[in-house]
Parts: structure tokens; sequence; C-alpha cells
């Protein structure tokens, strides 16, 4: 199935029974596909009237305590940002897809990374973080859905996967039942209706003491520390021995090891380390691959923006180096393989 | 039924999308071309989906021989919905065959400005179906698909081809067990079902294997690109 079909049916399968979306290619069919089979699932697909008004419908449906969520491409996440910071601000799970496209701006309607920086720093106001995964895979679409979901639930914030319209639009087997489900805690905070029988819950990110402010960002971090410690997911391909070590995630991720397996043919030791979580990052691991291995490349559909995350985990120890594409260009393998070469000679 | 499809000027390729049109498309026309040697010409009509479609198969079609009709902006970022300027020209008078590869779903709507010439020109059109695409898994869900079609393209589905796939991953297996998903489905929507596709590359030589002896194939190349 499409990439954004399988996040639409992982996301039904993993109890999410509220989508709100606004339509913008490449993730339309995440919409399509939910308004085919929500009603048949007893759920609710609705069409917001702007990508404001679908954030804040899923911040409502997660403040009572259900599994909602949201997706979009590049310029809706921007729209949608406000109202990221207030679900990060009201301790809210949910999921949040972007199937990402070119820009700034308007951009362009092909595959992009250009929204890493947006999801790991900056995707609204105030000190907040997203778990943010990133797919590789029409597989990973569904299993890092159904991931997302707990992981929200399990730390009560809100959880973006990170994905490109390349993902969005090929076609895969996918097998559903690959992803194994884990235990979320009950929500005892949700505004659900109290009946008469407990305290009223209310949902609120407003504080006007800054004392009070400041203890609830600092409670927060304090959860946020433990996603770091707990949470960090990653691939390793070819890492042991190799010299030089390509970082990159999602689409680029399947680019680098085809051209990391066609240097190896001619010597080259290459690895690759994939980080499937972007925030947190694996930066413990990267560190360490720092000690044994010589140099460091990272591609990426941008202009360089996780090379900031690999030197802060490389520490100076080793030189880093970024093969980039932008403007909705897929990096080739032979550009890669190529990149790969030149920097072996001058090692 | 051979002698009056080839009167038939325009071969119509529709379908949910993601069924596989675009490759089956590319596929009949470049065979039309080599059969017939007349002029053949392959329009993307996908005005539904920018990323992949039958603008990516340009050279492979130019190579047999099969001249393609691109809309000016496919495969670039400009996200407007056109039609190749030629269309229309193509479809007046005179014995070329024309396939036109039809955006899936509601990308039959380009249909309906054209209908009155293509069935004045005479014509088939092919519904494609893939039990392995979730949203027309059954027979009664793919059915369902053909009605929304007609409507929005004011013409009918003359039959269906069974093109169940799981990409490269595909089998003789997974093939053998959608025929009787592709009868079903074919009765139901009450035309002929013209055959099994397959890609040989992937799943095997299905004509020497005598499970599938007495089912019409119809084996194909793999026309649209895989990205890695």
């Amino acid at each position: 199935m499409k990439g954004n079909e399988a996040i639409a049916e992982a996301a039904i399968n993993a109890g999410c029974l509220y989508y709100f979306g606004y339509p913008i290619t490449p993730q339309t069919e995440i919409s399509e596909y939910m308004a085919k089979r929500m009603p048949k699932v007893g759920g609710l697909c609705l069409q917001a009237e702007s990508e404001i008004s679908a954030i804040n419908m899923t911040m409502g449906a997660a403040a009572s305590g259900a599994r909602a969520m949201t997706s979009s491409s590049s310029p809706g996440v921007s729209l949608k940002s406000e109202g990221i910071s207030y679900i990060a601000g009201c301790d809210l799970p949910c999921l949040i897809v972007n199937v990402q496209r070119g820009g700034p701006g308007l951009g362009g309607i092909q595959p992009s990374q250009s929204d890493y920086y947006q999801a790991t720093r900056g995707v609204g106001h105030g000190d907040l973080r997203l778990i943010v995964l990133a797919p590789s895979s029409v597989q990973e679409m569904a299993s890092l859905t159904a991931e997302a979901f707990d992981l929200a639930d399990t730390y009560r914030m809100p959880a973006m996967l990170l994905a490109d319209g390349a993902l969005g639009q090929m076609m895969e087997p996918v097998d559903f039942s690959l992803f194994k489900k884990r235990e979320v805690p009950e929500k005892e905070w949700a505004a659900n209706g109290h009946g008469g029988k407990r305290k009223k819950n209310i949902i609120n990110s407003l504080f006007i003491d800054p004392q009070e402010l400041e203890n609830s960002v600092v409670a927060r971090y304090e959860r946020y520390k433990k996603v770091e410690e707990n949470e960090v997911k990653y691939e390793e391909f070819m890492t042991d021995d190799a010299d030089i070590v390509l970082v990159a995630f999602g689409i680029t991720a399947r680019v680098a090891k085809s051209a990391i397996t066609a240097v190896r043919e001619s010597g080259i030791k290459a690895g690759l380390l994939r980080p499937i979580t972007l925030w947190p990052f694996p930066k413990k691991e990267i560190g360490a691959l720092a000690d044994r291995a010589r140099a460091f490349l990272t591609v990426e559909m941008n202009m360089g923006q996780m090379i900031d995350d690999v030197r802060l985990a490389v520490g100076g120890k080793r030189p880093v180096d970024g093969y980039t594409r932008t403007g909705g260009i897929i990096p080739s393998v032979d550009e890669v393989e190529d990149k790969i070469r030149r920097m072996a000679a001058s090692l | 039924m051979k002698a009056d499809q080839e009167r038939r000027r325009v071969t119509v390729i529709c379908g949910h999308y993601g069924a596989g049109k675009t490759n089956i498309a590319v596929n009949l026309a470049i065979g039309e071309k080599t059969r017939s040697g007349r002029p053949v010409y392959l329009a993307d009509l996908d005005v539904v989906n920018p990323y992949f479609r039958a603008a990516d198969a340009a050279d492979l079609l130019r190579e047999a021989g099969v001249v393609p009709l691109i809309p000016e902006f496919a495969n670039s970022n400009v996200d407007i919905p056109s039609l190749p300027p030629m269309l229309p020209s193509v479809l007046e008078d005179g014995e070329d065959a024309v396939f036109l590869d039809v955006g899936g779903d509601d990308g039959a709507v380009v249909l309906g400005g054209f209908a009155d010439r293509i069935s004045a020109a005479g014509y088939s059109m092919i519904c494609i179906m893939n039990m392995y695409r979730p949203l027309t898994a059954t027979p009664d869900d793919a059915a369902k698909t053909v009605p929304a079609i007609e409507r929005l393209s004011r013409l009918s589905v003359t039959g269906i081809i069974n093109n169940s796939s799981l990409g490269a991953e595909t089998t003789a297996d997974d093939i053998l067990a959608s025929v009787g998903y592709a009868e079903r489905t074919a009765e139901i929507v009450g035309v002929p079902l013209i055959g099994h596709s397959y890609i040989p590359g992937i799943a095997g030589d299905l004509s020497s294997d005598p499970r599938f002896s007495g089912l019409t194939l119809i084996p194909l190349r793999q026309a649209t690109r895989a990205l890695f």
C-alpha cells in the first residue's frame, strides 16, 4: 500500500478515532483514506476549514483522552505551530504527521527533509519538545505511527511522524502485526466529564504566576529527560569496521545504504547510522562511533540541518561533512557514492 | 472481438489510485505499437497525483515508437492539474491508436469533457483492479469504484484487468490467490475479465505454471520507476 495509507490504517489500528485534516500535497491520501475508513470503525474524520482549526480540533479531542491526530505537509505544519505549542503546554498526547515537501514558503510539492529544524527545534513557541520519529519505509510509516501513539500517551506529550513526499507516495507491502503494543498509563487527567464522581480536570497552558509557569516547564523537562534516556531509536548498518560513518534518516538513508554497499565492493569501509528518533537524537551512539570511525558524512534533503546534531554528538573529535540536495531533489546513489569515494581518498 | 477492438481507436485505462494503471497503459501502448505498427499515442491525463505517472516513462515510450503526450508541467513543482495540449487533436479522425492513462478515482472527471469525442472515435475502457490495495480488497469494494468512474467520465467500463500485485515482493501464489477475486469483481460489474497481468521478472514465468493453465495471462515489463 501507499505510505500515506499505511499511516492512516496504522493509526486506526492503534485506536485513533479522531482525525482532523486539511488537504495538501503530498499527504492528501491520509485524509482520503480516513474519510473512507473512519465511518466504518465508528470514528470521525473531519476536513477542517483550515490547518489551524484542524490542530485545535486535535487538541480538543486529545484533551478528552481520546487518541487523535492531524496530518499535513510542510507549509501546513507551519500554520499548525501555534496549536502544537498549546498542545505541548497542556501536556496532551496526540500525533502530528508531516509528509514533508520543499520549502521555504509555498516551496514545491516534491519530497524534502527541510523541516528537520522545525520538527526538532522550532515547531511552536516556548520551551518544548516533540518526540520525532522518522520512517524510512512504508512498513515503518505504519509501525512508527503505532509507536508514536504509545509514546505520546506514555509521556503525555505530542509526537510527530516526520516523513517526506516520496515515502508518502511510494508503495510497498506492509505487515500491521509487526508492531508490539506497549502498556500505556490510564488517562486520569482527561477532561471527559467527571459525572460528579471526581474532582474536575482542567487542561490549561496559561500560568499567570511566573514561578508556577517555571515549575510546570521544569516538570515537563523532567519527563523529556526520561524520553532521552529511554526512547532513543536508531539502526546501524555496517558500522562495526567503518572508517566513514554516514548519518541519514528517512528516504535518504535508503540511498545511503545503496551507496555504502557499492563502495564496500571496492574496499572502502563505510557504514550508516540511521536515527529513527530525531528527538531524542542518538547522540551517545554517534559519540561512541566517533571514537573509532575517522570521518562522518550526513546525507540530507535540505541544506544541512541534522549535521548540527551530528557535529554536537561527535564533539569535534572527527570531521563531519554533508552531502545535501534540496528543492525536492532526492540525492542519487551515484552522487553519494562519489562523495564517499572522494572522502575516502582524502583520509 | 479482435476486429471490433481494432476499429476502436481509444483505450482508456482507469481505476483506483495505485492499482497499477500507468504500468499497464505503458505496456499496452508499446504492445500495440509492436503489433500494429500504426501511430500510437499515450496521453498522461493524471491530474490527481503529481508523483508517479506516465510522464516518468516518457523515454521508454519514445524508444518504443510511442508518442507520449505529457502535460506541460508534469514532474515539475507547479501543482496545477493541466492536460496535454495535443489531446483534442489526436482524438479527432484518424487511424492512430490513443491510450489514455487516467488519474485514480476522481481523476476520471477529466474524461467527461472529452466523452463525446472518445465515444465517436470508438473506445474500450479498462478498469484495473488490485486485490492488494486496501480500499479495493474485496470484490464488492472493487466493483463499487466502477459506477463512480463511469458517472464522472460519462463513459462505460468495458473490461477489467486483474493487476493484483505486492510490488517487488509479488509471488505466483499472490496472483493465484487473486483469481477468484477478479472473476467475482468482473461478475458484479458485468463486464469481461480480460486477464491477469504480472511481471515475469518478479513473479516468475506463470505461463509454464500448470496452476495458471486456462487463464489469460498478460505479462508486463516494469515500466514505471522504482525509487530505490
